[in-house]
């Protein structure tokens, strides 16, 4: 069973407006890969120039911060969940 | 203890239906006539928040936002009504919060919060509410309140989607944690920008009341720490767990020369 990838709503765009997919690969660098092999146009949504996955968008591998874990070295494994969460600070 | 000064009947009447909670009865709507909350921003999350606080009896509501009520407001901003256009968003509130229920004092703050007057400001609550419109001011507020001990519930919303997180200083991850800096322009999107349901706001805004007064009655909350994500266009909410980040520019327990200052 691959990894369960929680896309938020500012990218579903990207996933024909699916809000959970499904990936593969053992750490969150291939997983990006293959969102991006699946939908095109994602890896560049997540990552920056150098490959790092932008700020203002914090990953989550099963509830951990993958900024405590090994950022795009973080390993995943099947049945995994990962969820992206971009900073969401409207009010008015 | 002032926990003992009785009830006027009609307090007991207006609040009688929260008061039949066991784990709020006459001592907790004591606790809350004495809590002192500020809102920060009198918009789409301060209103529901403002308005579910002072029925609720919070003895002392601040409120701080420096814009005026505009035509553009009215679809989410359930604090204004159409004759309050132009007015200056703390007064319209004031007058609206006063009508619904006099008992509270509603203190109005017509100002931008920055960093230069977070700490004053936040200094004379008990719990801080932020709703504003922007993440830099939301860093501002996490960082006056770690700062001064203030629990502190931040959400921010966009679309049809919202975030709330409750900060306990010294206990739980601080909002500065989850999200580090200041996002450069355009890097997260407005309201003005990109949109809102007007009742997302509501949803979360009211989420926020809810846990405002958790902490004023000394309730145990489960949102403590825990990043709540409401999505409106698959009708859910889910948590995910933040840990305290030890380079915390504003929390961390880091020495502050190891710790992430820009």
């Amino acid at each position: 069973m691959p990894v369960l990838v929680r896309i938020p709503t500012p990218l579903r765009r990207h996933t024909g407006g699916a809000g959970e997919v499904y990936a593969k690969g053992k750490d969150l660098g291939e997983l990006v890969d293959d969102l991006d092999r699946q939908y095109p146009g994602l890896r560049d949504r997540l990552c920056d120039e150098t490959g790092d996955f932008r700020k203002f968008i914090n990953i989550y591998v099963n509830q951990e911060d993958v900024r405590f874990l090994d950022g795009r070295g973080s390993q995943v494994k099947d049945g995994d969940e990962v969820s992206i969460v971009p900073a969401i600070a409207g009010g008015g | 203890m002032s926990l003992r000064i009785p009830f006027s009947e009609t307090e007991i009447r207006r609040y009688s239906r929260q008061m039949i909670l066991p784990e709020i009865g006459g001592g907790g709507q004591a606790r809350l006539r004495q809590a002192r909350v500020l809102v920060v921003g009198a918009g789409g999350l301060g209103s529901p928040a403002a308005l579910y606080l002072a029925a609720a009896g919070v003895g002392t509501l601040g409120l701080v936002d420096s814009d005026r009520v505009e035509l553009s407001n009215l679809q989410r901003q359930i604090l204004h009504g159409t004759k309050a256009l132009d007015l200056p968003k703390v007064t319209s509130a004031q007058e609206r919060l006063e009508e619904l229920n006099p008992d509270v004092r509603v203190v109005p703050h017509r100002l931008r919060l920055d960093g230069e007057n977070a700490a004053s400001l936040v200094r004379d609550y008990d719990v801080v509410v932020e709703g504003s419109d922007n993440l830099g001011t939301k860093l501002v507020v996490n960082d006056a309140c770690v700062a001064l001990g203030r629990p502190l519930v931040v959400a921010g919303i966009l679309r049809w989607d919202g975030q709330l997180l409750v900060v306990r200083p010294g206990e739980s991850a601080c909002y500065r944690c989850v999200y580090r800096r200041e996002a450069p322009e355009g890097t997260v999107p407005t309201c003005e920008a990109a949109g809102i349901v007007g009742p997302v706001a509501g949803v979360v805004g009211s989420l926020q009341a809810v846990e405002a007064l958790r902490l004023c009655l000394g309730l145990p909350s489960a949102a403590i720490g825990r990043l709540l994500l409401y999505d409106g266009a698959v009708a859910e909410i889910r948590a995910i767990t933040v840990r305290p980040d030890p380079t915390c520019p504003a929390c961390g327990t880091l020495p502050s020369k190891e710790r992430g200052h820009e």
